[in-house]
C-alpha cells in the first residue's frame, strides 16, 4: 500500500438550497496523479475548497500527512483555480513575488526561484510587463508558475489546460509528470478526457454531489471491460456469421480491404473459444479487446447514476 | 500577521505609485485654495457698473443723490416721469430706474426698475444711499436734531459669553462650529472617496478572477481588512500631502489678498458722515473678527481636535469601508453596485446634511443624538469636537459606540464577503446576502 498524503472521510458540505457533497471520501496516494472527475456542477470544486481551507466541510474530516487540515498545510499546497485570473495592472514579475511570499516564501528565494522558471518558459522580457498585455495563454503560463513556485508537496490543478494551444499543454503536461517524479503529488481536475488517460494514475468519479466511482484508472478500464473484441478479417460477412455461434456481432466495417467486426463475447466465453470458431470460416488478420475510454466510461456511469 | 502587512503594503504601494494619486495630491490643495481665493476675491471685486435714472416725485428733493455716484453706481437725475423713464431705459444704456414716490419719507419704499437683476450687494449699497436722504429729510420735516436722532437711535448687540467655572470667556461658538464643521467634511469626503476605493479594489479582485488564487494563501478576512488599512494609509497620506500644500498655497495667496484689500479706504471718502460711521462700525467688526479669528487658531485645542479627528476619520472610515468591501463583494460590476450602495450612502449623506444645522443648534437633541449614533457620529461629533464642551461620558459613548460598531460591520462584512467573492455570474438579491451570513 502506498503512502497516503490527503485522506478525506465522510465529507459533506451543504449550501443554503443544495447539498454540494454529500459523504464524499477519497484517499489520494503519495506521487501520485489523482484525477477528479465529473459533471460540471457536481460538487469537485466544493471538494477543491475544502482542501485548499477555502471552506470547512459542514460534517466529516480532511487529513493531510495523516494530521486533521489546519491552516500551516496551506503553505504546502499549491493551487490553479479554474477560474483564475491577475491583477491586470501589475507587472508580471512584481506579481509573482507577491503571490510566492503569500504563500510563505522568503522574497529572496521566491526571486531566485522565478527567475529560473522564467528561463525555463523563456519569458524573462515578461517580467515587467503588465499582466494586461500579455495574451492569455500567457498570463496561465504565470499562473502556472506561481502554484508550483513554493514546491508544494501536494498540487491541484483544476483545468490547467484552458486556454493553452497544443504545444504548450505538452509543455505543462511534462512540467507536471517532472513534478510527480520529483515526489510531488498532483490532483487534477479535468473535463478534458484524454489528458486522464494519458496522466492519471487514480481516478474518482464525482456526480450530483456523491463519489460514484474511485479506483486506479488502469483498474476501473478493466473492469469496464464488456469482453468485446476488434478483429478484422478476410472473407465476408457472411462467411463470418456462420462461426459465430450466438456471439453477438455488434459493428460490421471495412477498412483498407479489411473486414472489421466488433464482436461481443457471452458471458464466460473466452476469446480462443471464438477464434478456434471462426478460424475455419475466415482468415484472421488481427483481433485486440476494446478497452474502454474513460470518457466511455464516464458517460455510461453518470448515467447509470441518473437512473438511480 | 507577515502576510497581512504583504497585503497592506501592496495595497498601498499600487495605489501610491499610481499617477492618479499623484495628480489627486497635487491638484486638491490648489483646488481648494484657488476656490476659497475665488470666493474672497468675488466677494470683493464688484464689477458691476450701474447707470441709473433717477425719478424724483418729490423733485428736487433726492438731487443730492447725483453726488453720490461711485465707480460701480451711476445716478443720472432728471424730472422725467416714470412712464417715459421707463422708455428711455429700453432704448439707452441705463441699466435701470430709480423710482422715489410721493409718498417716500412715510411709506418709506421706493421702486427700481431694472434690465438685468442687479447683485444683493448693489441692491443693499442704493438702498442705504436712498435711505439716509429719507432719514436727513426726516430729520428736518420733523424738527429732530441730528446729534438727538443719533442718541435716540439705538441697535443693540447681544455678545454671548461662555460663563463656567473656569471664568468668563468669550463665546466663539459659531467660528469654533464651522472649523469642526470643516474636519468633518473631510472626513466625510474621505470615507467616500476612499471606501469607493476599497469596493473598486475588491471587484477588481474577483472580476480579474485572482481573488480565488489569493484566498488559497491567506484568509478571506486578512484579504479584506488588509485592503481596508491600506487604503486607510493611502488616505491618510493624501491628508498630509493636503494639509501640507493648502497651507503652502494658502501663506501666499493671503499675502496676495491682504495687499490689494488696501484700496478699499477710498470709498469711504465719498460718503456722508453717517454711513462712513456705519463703514467705520462695520471695518471695526471685521477687523474684530479677524482677531477673533486668529484667536480661534489658538483658542481650538489642537491636539484634541486633531487626535478625535484621527480617531473619529478611522473609526468612521472601517465602520463604511467594510461595507463598501461587503459591497463589493457581492456584486460582479461596478453597474450592479446601486442598490446596494444606497442604504449605505444615506446615513453618510444624511450626517452631513444634518452638520449644516446642528452649527446652528449645536446642543440640541438632533446634535446629541446625531454624534452618539455610530454611522453620523464620525460627521456631526466633529463640530461638537471644536466647539468644546462636550460632557466627557457623551464623547466616551459616542467612541465605545463607534469602535462596536466598526467592530460589527467588519465581521458582518467578513461573512459577506468570504461567500460573495466566490459567487460569480449572479445577480445578488439582499435576501440572499442574508442567507450568506449565517452560511
Amino acid at each position: 500500500m502506498a503512502e497516503e498524503i490527503f485522506r478525506s472521510e465522510n465529507i459533506t458540505k451543504r449550501y443554503a438550497n443544495h447539498l454540494a457533497l454529500d459523504n464524499v471520501s477519497i484517499t489520494v496516494d503519495k506521487q501520485s496523479v489523482f484525477g477528479l472527475l465529473g459533471p460540471n456542477g457536481a460538487g469537485k470544486t466544493s471538494l477543491i475548497r475544502i482542501i485548499n481551507q477555502i471552506m470547512a466541510p459542514d460534517s466529516g474530516t480532511a487529513y493531510f500527512n495523516g494530521e486533521p487540515l489546519c491552516p500551516e498545510h496551506i503553505c504546502r499546497i499549491g493551487y490553479l483555480p479554474e477560474e483564475r485570473g491577475l491583477y491586470k495592472k501589475m507587472k508580471v514579475g512584481e506579481q509573482a513575488l507577491y503571490l510566492a511570499q503569500l504563500k510563505g516564501l522568503k522574497k529572496s528565494v521566491a526571486l531566485e526561484r522565478l527567475k529560473e522558471w522564467f528561463i525555463k518558459f523563456e519569458i524573462e522580457a515578461w517580467w515587467d510587463k503588465k499582466v494586461e498585455e500579455l495574451s492569455k495563454g500567457m498570463q496561465q503560463k504565470i499562473q502556472f508558475i506561481i502554484t508550483v513556485l513554493h514546491e508544494p508537496e501536494l498540487l491541484i490543478f483544476d483545468e490547467p489546460f484552458s486556454g493553452f494551444d497544443p504545444i504548450n499543454t505538452e509543455l505543462i503536461k511534462n512540467e507536471i509528470l517532472a513534478l510527480k517524479e520529483n515526489g510531488a503529488t498532483i490532483i487534477f481536475s479535468t473535463h478534458n478526457m484524454e489528458s486522464v488517460e494519458e496522466l492519471c494514475d487514480h481516478i474518482a468519479l464525482i456526480d450530483n454531489s456523491k463519489k460514484i466511482l474511485d479506483g486506479k484508472l488502469k483498474d476501473i478500464r478493466s473492469s469496464h471491460k464488456s469482453n468485446t473484441y476488434n478483429i478484422g478479417f478476410r472473407g465476408d460477412f457472411a462467411a463470418l456469421k456462420k462461426g459465430l455461434n450466438g456471439h453477438e456481432l455488434i459493428e460490421e466495417g471495412q477498412d483498407e480491404g479489411l473486414n472489421k467486426a466488433k464482436i461481443k463475447l457471452a458471458d464466460g466465453i473466452r476469446l480462443n473459444t471464438l477464434l478456434q470458431a471462426i478460424i475455419p470460416h475466415v482468415e484472421v488478420e488481427f483481433c485486440t479487446e476494446q478497452i474502454p475510454s474513460i470518457r466511455d466510461i464516464f458517460i455510461e456511469e453518470v448515467n447509470k447514476n441518473k437512473g438511480r | 500577521m507577515g502576510k497581512i502587512s504583504l497585503i497592506i503594503q501592496r495595497e498601498y504601494l499600487t495605489r501610491v505609485k499610481k499617477k492618479s494619486f499623484l495628480v489627486l495630491s497635487l491638484l486638491g490643495p490648489l483646488l481648494i485654495a484657488g476656490m476659497m481665493m475665488l470666493v474672497i476675491w468675488m466677494g470683493m471685486a464688484e464689477n458691476e457698473n450701474q447707470k441709473l435714472i433717477v425719478v424724483d416725485d418729490l423733485n428736487p428733493a433726492f438731487a443730492m443723490l447725483k453726488s453720490k455716484s461711485t465707480r460701480n453706481v451711476k445716478f443720472v437725475y432728471t424730472d422725467m416721469s416714470l412712464d417715459s423713464a421707463k422708455a428711455k431705459l429700453l432704448e439707452s444704456d441705463f441699466t435701470g430706474v430709480l423710482y422715489l414716490p410721493k409718498n417716500i419719507l412715510n411709506a418709506k419704499a421706493a421702486q427700481l426698475f431694472f434690465k438685468k437683476h442687479p447683485s444683493s450687494f448693489v441692491l443693499r449699497s442704493i438702498e442705504k444711499k436712498v435711505e439716509g436722504i429719507v432719514e436727513s429729510l426726516n430729520l428736518v420735516q420733523f424738527g429732530i436734531d441730528r446729534e438727538d436722532f443719533y442718541k435716540v437711535k439705538s441697535t443693540v448687540t447681544l455678545h454671548p459669553v461662555l460663563f463656567s467655572k473656569s471664568g468668563e470667556e468669550e463665546d466663539l461658538s459659531k467660528e469654533k462650529a464651522y472649523v469642526g464643521f470643516a474636519f468633518g467634511l473631510v472626513i466625510y469626503m474621505f470615507i467616500f472617496l476612499y471606501g469607493v476605493q476599497v469596493m473598486r479594489g475588491v471587484i477588481e479582485e474577483k472580476t480579474s478572477r485572482i481573488v480565488e488564487i489569493i484566498i488559497s494563501s491567506v484568509k478571506p478576512f486578512q484579504l479584506m481588512m488588509g485592503k481596508i488599512v491600506g487604503v486607510a494609509l493611502v488616505g491618510l497620506t493624501q491628508i498630509a500631502i493636503w494639509v501640507a500644500l493648502t497651507f503652502g498655497i494658502m501663506a501666499i495667496g493671503q499675502s496676495v489678498i491682504y495687499e490689494s484689500n488696501f484700496g478699499v479706504d477710498k470709498v469711504a471718502e465719498q460718503m456722508t458722515p453717517e454711513m462712513a460711521k456705519k463703514v467705520e462700525a462695520a471695518n471695526a467688526f471685521n477687523t474684530k473678527a479677524l482677531i477673533d479669528e486668529d484667536n480661534i487658531i489658538f483658542m481650538i485645542n489642537w491636539p484634541i481636535m486633531i487626535g478625535w479627528f484621527l480617531f473619529f476619520f478611522l473609526g468612521g472610515y472601517l465602520l463604511y469601508s467594510a461595507l463598501f468591501a461587503a459591497i463589493g463583494s457581492a456584486v460582479d460590476s461596478e453597474t450592479d453596485t446601486q442598490q446596494f450602495m444606497l442604504p449605505v450612502t444615506m446615513p453618510l449623506v444624511f450626517a452631513y446634511v444634518m452638520s449644516v444645522f446642528i452649527i446652528e443648534n449645536p446642543e440640541g437633541p438632533a446634535a446629541f443624538w446625531l454624534s452618539i449614533v455610530p454611522l453620523t457620529s464620525p460627521i456631526v461629533m466633529m463640530v461638537r469636537v471644536a466647539m468644546g464642551n462636550v460632557p466627557i461620558w457623551e464623547m466616551l459613548l459616542s467612541s465605545v459606540l463607534l469602535i462596536a460598531a466598526f467592530v460589527f460591520t467588519v465581521w458582518l462584512s467578513g461573512r459577506i464577503y468570504r461567500t460573495g467573492i466566490l459567487m460569480y455570474g449572479k445577480k445578488v438579491s439582499y435576501r440572499e446576502i442574508w442567507k450568506w451570513l449565517w452560511y
